[in-house]
């Protein structure tokens, strides 16, 4: 038998319980930090600006008089600019998850384009805000419109609709692939009839979340030209526009106590719309884990 | 004579006639024109990094023919916009220094205890609440986040201390720390959370405590996540604009003071596409130089991060 | 007759996946309307070989063979040939039953539908479903869900989802791996019924399996270099009863023993 060495374990219990729960204690205080910023945030707004919030102030246009003034015009261009860049984000970025996960697994074209696209993901939405003025307005002379907008706001997007197809793809279960070629099925009857409906939940949520990033984007909108005092709706794809968070930042910006109540508002209008757009997206989500859990 | 139930017998016991397979040219050309279809859509993203390359080298060659790389890089005025102009980007890196280091002095503890709680104590009801709750914050508008900072944060502040003024770099810091607050503590998290079981059941079977699995186990072994997820945040922080447009002022000071107005480079963007300045001016190019400075900043914080995940990310299994 | 004409038929069959070598100078033949049973050593390249049978290998990026596969007297892997012609040819059954998530009658359905059916669908289905003995268990609930069936339905309509596309050659993939024995005892039945009009292969690591339902049987065992060889190649009762390759004796033996 090996001698024992000598020595002896020091092991301070109480000491390093102590250490633990006042660790504990401080984890749990910095989550109920961020906590309690939220709900400071959310409270504060809807303490300034829930009177504000009616009829008259979603359909009244810009005013220089605060207690007139509403956000017609900004909501229209919200709507119109989203309809845009959530459809061309949707349709190109799912197209373009396919062709990444199906089609282009593993090649060395498939990882150039997945590294543009993280750091695509990266970068500055305020640089995008500027490819938006040259490209867009300029280059393809589509003027500060609607268009140009909807553009850009679907280029800001893009990496983010297509990192979620992809997860969403690559969550859907080779065998199930297998099954469809094993059967005689080309490639796109099985991405068709098998995979996407699979992976359309997940698909759902990425794209959920993507158009509420962009219904909440302001500075490339800015640089891209948008206006910030509307008094009309837009008529067309053509026509100059605002956007509400613009008119936010416009009303913000403003020294008189009033506006600073027609900003709350406005930020209650649109966090409104976002907090429902991603419940929707968690709801979505749980429901689609579940399903391929079971 | 049959009847038509031995009819159908027959049909179901016998071989059935395979009423014409559809040619071959009706399922493979769809499948070509669809793939080409799709094929061009990956390549979007391609022309979009080209797009934002191009233009902003284009632009900010022209705007260099006229002031000298230099200047800018040392020079430490920016009054591209008055009658005596400097071209010095310094003011404007020192304002972004300035939030996005403050901001991280903020989210860096505060994301990492929060990751530290999810992952190692919370039970997994507090978890699946909390989580979400969590990413609404992420999912606020950044104009919204400004109005809190000038509206709510700074007039606190002021209370406290009369050094501090209406617009200053404390307030934006601190707000942007919570907005990225989320995107730390979740990354983290999912670092943490794929340190496997059998790592920490060997630390526990020793008599580790909590507190010592996880600081000497866990975090360790999800390190680069967790430097990647601190690099990616630092890299947004430095992006954001419309928190320090709205709370940090419009004055381009080179200052490391957080209580006076400064200006970031993002700000500086936002102010000059708000203003009258003619395009195609000098004035105006200065936008490209500041947003190619932006460009080059960001992305090579993002190179970085995704270098240190694919380089040291542990290999468990 | 048939002795002498196999339906697939492999000659000096090399596969490999990157620089790994899987299988090396296969030669065999299956025979049609008989069950052809691949045995050896888990890692011994059984899959891959059956994969080669209906080119469902080509889905893997890294995948390169040499030599030739012939089905019917042409060759598997002519340029001319689109392996999704020949997979309605040659069905496959995999080792875990995988079940499209859709209703019993759309699985079947899925292979005449994407192959251009016209007729009696319903019929169609019916009779595959029969055919894989499964008709009484689920004719009144063709509209659930496949996931609500146990593993052993589940891989019998697997079954049925291959024979509605009506192919010449059914590849089973360890097909009972994952099923329990009486699931399995149903699946073997089925085969042999099956071997009336379809020529199968089957891939099993049960030996006794293989004894069981096999007319003919391949020794599959990897060399030195871990690259797999064919040992032998017979009808069933001589391998098992008098092996020619002390190899695949010690194989047998040792496993029986």
């Amino acid at each position: 038998m090996a001698d024992r060495i000598p020595g002896r374990f020091d092991r301070r219990m109480r000491r390093r319980r102590l250490e633990g729960q006042i660790f504990h204690v401080l984890c749990l205080l910095s989550i109920l930090v961020g906590l309690g910023m939220l709900a400071a945030l959310l409270l504060n707004i809807f303490m300034e600006g829930w009177q504000r919030v009616n009829w008259s102030f979603l359909t009244s246009f810009p005013s220089r008089h605060p207690e007139a003034a509403g956000i017609r015009a900004a909501l229209f261009g919200s709507i119109y600019v989203i309809a845009v860049a959530g459809t061309l984000a949707f349709s190109f970025g799912v197209a373009a998850a396919i062709y990444l996960e199906e089609y282009a697994s593993r090649n060395w074209f498939a990882r150039v384009i997945q590294i543009n696209i993280a750091n695509l993901a990266g970068v500055p939405s305020i640089v995008y805000g500027i490819l938006g003025l040259e490209i867009f307005v300029r280059f393809l002379a589509l003027g500060k419109s609607v268009l140009a907008g909807g553009f850009t706001l679907a280029l800001l997007v893009l990496p983010i609709v297509i990192i979620a197809s992809e997860e969403a793809l690559r969550a859907v279960p080779s065998s199930i692939r297998e099954g469809g070629y094993a059967l005689g099925a080309t490639r796109w009857q099985t991405i068709w009839r098998l995979v996407l409906p699979q992976a359309f939940p997940g698909i759902l949520t990425g794209v959920i979340l993507a158009v509420s990033r962009a219904i909440g984007e302001t500075a490339p909108l800015i640089v891209m030209g948008a206006l910030t005092f509307v008094p009309f709706t837009p008529d067309g794809p053509l026509s100059r526009f605002t956007v509400l968070p613009i008119q936010i930042f416009n009303w913000v910006s403003r020294p008189q106590e009033g506006f600073h109540e027609a900003a709350a508002a406005g930020i209650i209008v649109l966090l409104v719309v976002l907090l429902s757009m991603n419940a929707l997206a968690v709801l979505l989500r749980n429901r689609f884990q579940r399903r391929m859990e079971g | 004579m049959t009847s038509p139930d031995t009819a159908y017998e027959e049909l179901v016991s016998g071989p059935i006639p395979w009423v014409g397979r559809t040619r071959r040219w009706k399922r493979y050309l769809p499948e070509r024109i669809i793939k080409a279809v799709l094929f061009f859509c990956s390549i979007v993203s391609i022309f979009t990094t080209v797009g934002i390359v191009s233009v902003l080298i284009f632009e900010a060659a022209l705007f260099f023919q006229e002031v000298s790389i230099v200047e800018f890089l040392t020079n430490t005025k920016w009054t591209p916009l008055f009658a005596s102009k400097n071209f010095g980007i310094l003011p404007l890196v020192t304002g972004t220094i300035l939030t996005s280091m403050g901001a991280m002095f903020v989210a860096l503890p505060l994301g990492l205890m929060s990751a530290i709680y999810l992952s190692e104590y919370a039970p997994d009801t507090a978890r699946q609440i909390v989580k979400p709750v969590l990413e609404i914050l992420a999912g606020i508008p950044t104009v919204v986040y400004g109005y809190f900072a000038l509206l709510f944060v700074t007039p606190i502040l002021r209370s406290i201390s009369d050094d501090i003024s209406v617009f200053n770099g404390l307030s934006a810091s601190i707000v942007m720390g919570i907005m990225i607050l989320p995107m730390v503590s979740s990354l983290s998290e999912d670092a943490m959370r794929s340190v496997p079981r059998s790592l920490r059941e060997g630390a526990y079977a020793l008599g580790a405590t909590r507190l010592e699995v996880s600081t000497r186990v866990v975090i360790p072994a999800a390190l680069s996540g967790i430097v990647a997820a601190f690099i990616l945040a630092t890299s947004r922080a430095i992006g954001e604009t419309m928190i320090v447009t709205i709370a940090a002022g419009q004055n381009p000071t080179f200052t490391f003071n957080p209580f006076v107005p400064i200006e970031t480079m993002t700000a500086y963007i936002v102010q000059v596409s708000l203003g009258d300045t003619p395009t195609g001016t000098l004035e105006f190019k200065t936008i490209f130089a500041v947003g190619l400075s932006l460009f080059v900043i960001t992305l090579s914080m993002n190179l970085l991060s995704q270098f240190i995940v694919r380089r040291f990310r542990e290999v468990y299994e | 007759m048939a002795e002498n004409c196999p339906i697939i038929e492999t000659r000096e069959l090399n596969v490999c996946y990157g620089p790994v070598c899987v299988i090396d100078q296969v030669n065999m033949g299956v025979e049609p309307n008989r069950i052809t049973a691949i045995i050896g050593p888990s890692g011994s390249g059984k899959s891959t070989l059956l994969r080669c049978f209906n080119r469902m290998n080509d889905l893997i990026p890294s995948f390169h063979m040499s030599g030739s596969v012939l089905f019917a007297g042409e060759d598997l892997y002519d340029d001319s040939v689109d392996p999704t012609e020949i997979r309605y040819q040659i069905g496959m059954v995999f080792q875990r039953p995988n079940p499209f998530p859709k209703s019993i009658f759309d699985n079947v359905a899925f292979g005449p539908r994407v192959n251009g059916f016209r007729g009696d669908l319903a019929a169609l289905v019916e009779q595959s479903i029969r055919r894989a003995a499964l008709w009484d268990e689920v004719k009144d609930r063709l509209k659930d869900s496949a996931l609500s069936l146990s593993g052993g339905q589940q891989q019998r309509l697997c079954i049925a989802r291959a024979l509605a596309v009506q192919p010449r050659v059914i590849l089973m993939d360890e097909p009972c791996s994952a099923l329990d024995p009486i699931s399995t005892q149903a699946i073997e039945e089925l085969m042999r019924e099956l071997s009336n009009e379809y020529s199968i292969v089957i891939v099993t690591h049960n030996m006794q399996q293989a004894a069981r339902v096999s007319d003919y049987t391949a020794f599959l065992n990897p060399r030195e270099d871990k690259i797999s060889e064919l040992i032998e190649f017979d009808q069933t009762r001589q391998i098992f009863t008098n092996p020619k390759d002390e190899r695949t004796e010690a194989y047998i033996t040792g496993r029986f023993g």
